[in-house]
């Protein structure tokens, strides 16, 4: 396994949109071992009444350092927005089981909503061949880092609900509307990260479009180590159907396995 | 000065420090064995067993609180069968005490769960959780009903020869009734503290932040109520007892071996910091030294309560 504790420092943490932050470390050992989809989870500094880490997904990782896009919404994060350079945290990665590399045979699609693209950088940095990447959110403010998949020359195609960005509408519409011109000459493989919603929606369009689909879940966790139990998620592998720790066999799963609740 | 003795023998158990992990927050062994050396621990409390798998309950099962944090998992496990099979291999790699927690829904579901451990060498002892709704008498725990708690303690004593310990809630009106029940029906020693019963709601949403309603509260919030009833314990029975509820540091520890406990459990602050364990056989080693102490034992029940 290669999951380790790590004293990290902060090189950076600063406004990345009105509502995110960027949060960089000098990770050394888990920057090398970081895989796309993979996430760390992070102990609030100085606060010990927070007392469970902070899972996220890793946004970039090369050179020693790591980097994670958060926004500042709860107890924990707040406090992470007043951390500043030079600070040390503390943290526990790479966890999970990400995204696999994508397949030359197939058009690779990234499908993002808000906070998922970060997690889909790393696939697309990583990526033989450029693909595209279909990313949504309410507003502009909800898109995050475009202009990173643009500069590793992918073909950017954006969604806001309030039309502020991009096309009027859902992300889905714009992979609808790729889907219904290109479906038929080429095989997509889809790597969704976002809202339950959106995943769902995916995986509905796969099962419909009979391609793969990559997606990666989002439940409450304590351990990430799979001992807890807190994030466990219904799945069908291999003909048996049973519980798997989103922490550990997840984030990333095959959408054909994923056994969707009821809602 | 030699290094201090952290040896415990508890009720047959022989561990070499006082300190074990609290059932549930450690998995059955291999979640944690790759930050963590298993061999420095003093035993470990797998999560618990039942005689047949369990799914749990629906999602989220988690919520943190101030310093703390609720879970209603649900005591999802594999069952019986398939945790011999797959984690008593594991664990016999380590020079580990195994302390198997295990419960049931009926006395004799208990009964069956502990029967198929007598057979197993790698099983060091059983600790029984008794915080579970007994099915077949209208919901009631049998940890807060005296008379089903000294049934289902009784039923499993005959089944095992292995030392029992059981767990106590803290959801009672008088610990030491419980405590002084459990000895008197054959347990060989006691933990405690289970989690506090406990509920929050997103006012947002007027939900519950747990899907089961209602969960157990973990973590250093309930330390002192822990240390309270381990101290009310401690002094009413001759068994030994296993502190637990919000050890963080060293020192939350230390309390409950003052109060009287001969070990203690780390739970919920793996989570934070998983080397925690850890640090907390460490601290105690230290503090034996700097107090020139020769063994845990010394220190164990000296709680001062005179004049200062």
């Amino acid at each position: 396994m290669n999951t380790q504790l790590e004293k990290a420092i902060i090189i950076k943490n600063e406004p990345w949109t009105p509502e995110y932050y960027l949060l960089e470390f000098s990770a050394p050992g888990i920057s090398q071992k970081a895989a796309p989809g993979q996430f760390v989870h992070v102990k609030i500094p100085d606060r010990r009444d927070i007392l469970l880490r902070r899972p996220f997904s890793i946004f970039k990782a090369e050179s020693g350092t790591l980097s994670i896009l958060y926004k500042s919404v709860g107890r924990g994060t707040r406090h992470m927005a007043k951390l500043h350079a030079g600070q040390a945290v503390n943290l526990l990665g790479p966890l999970g089981k990400g995204f696999p590399i994508p397949d030359t045979n197939k058009k690779t699609l990234l499908v993002a909503g808000g906070y998922g693209m970060a997690a889909l950088y790393l696939t697309a940095a990583r990526a033989q061949t450029p693909g595209l990447l279909f990313a949504g959110g309410a507003g502009k403010k909800d898109i995050l880092c475009a202009q990173d998949f643009t500069a590793l020359g992918w073909d950017v195609r954006l969604a806001t609900e309030d039309g502020s960005c991009g096309t009027h509408g859902l992300v889905t519409n714009i992979l609808d509307a790729w889907q219904a011109r290109n479906g038929k000459s080429s095989e997509p493989e889809l790597f969704a990260c976002g809202p339950m919603g959106m995943l769902k929606a995916v995986a509905q369009r796969a099962k419909e479009w009979n391609c793969t689909a990559w997606i990666s879940l989002d439940h409450y966790m304590a351990c990430g180590m799979g001992a807890c139990l807190a994030c466990v998620q219904k799945i069908n592998r291999d003909g048996e159907e049973r519980l798997a720790c989103t922490c550990k066999e997840g984030p990333v799963f095959e959408a054909r396995e994923i056994i969707w609740e009821e809602s | 000065m030699n290094q201090p003795d952290l040896r415990v023998n508890l009720a047959g158990i022989a561990m070499k420090n006082p300190v074990t992990v609290a059932s549930g927050t450690f998995g059955y062994g291999p979640e944690y064995a790759d930050l963590i050396d298993l061999n420095r621990l003093g035993a470990i409390v797998v999560k618990g067993v039942s005689l047949n798998p369990c799914p749990g309950n629906p999602l989220p099962r988690i919520h943190e609180t101030p310093a703390g944090m609720m879970n209603a998992i649900g005591l999802q496990n594999p069952g019986a069968k398939a945790f011999i099979k797959t984690y008593l291999p594991f664990l016999a790699n380590y020079d580990l005490p195994v302390i198997v927690n295990i419960w049931g829904r009926t006395i004799e579901d208990y009964e069956g769960v502990a029967e198929l451990f007598e057979g197993e060498p790698g099983v060091a002892g059983l600790e029984l959780n008794v915080s579970c709704p007994n099915i077949k008498e209208g919901g009631n725990s049998f940890g807060t009903h005296p008379d089903l708690f000294e049934q289902v303690i009784s039923a499993v004593r005959k089944k095992t020869t292995r030392p029992l310990l059981v767990k106590l809630s803290p959801n009672v009106p008088d610990i030491t009734v419980f405590a002084k029940t459990a000895e008197q029906a054959g347990a060989d020693g006691l933990s405690l503290i289970n989690t506090l019963p406990a509920m929050a709601i997103d006012v947002e949403t007027r939900r519950p932040r747990l899907a089961n309603v209602v969960g157990g509260l973990s973590g250093p919030a309930i330390h002192p109520v822990a240390v309270k009833l381990v101290w009310e314990a401690a002094r009413a029975v001759n068994i030994p007892i296993v502190g637990m509820g919000g050890i963080l540091d060293p020192e939350d520890a230390l309390e409950f071996i003052i109060a009287g406990a001969s070990a203690v459990a780390v739970g919920t602050a793996t989570f934070h910091e998983p080397t925690t364990v850890l640090r907390i056989i460490e601290g105690i080693e230290e503090y034996l030294l700097r107090h020139h102490l020769k063994s845990i034992a010394e220190l164990r029940g000296t709680l001062k309560t005179g004049a200062r």
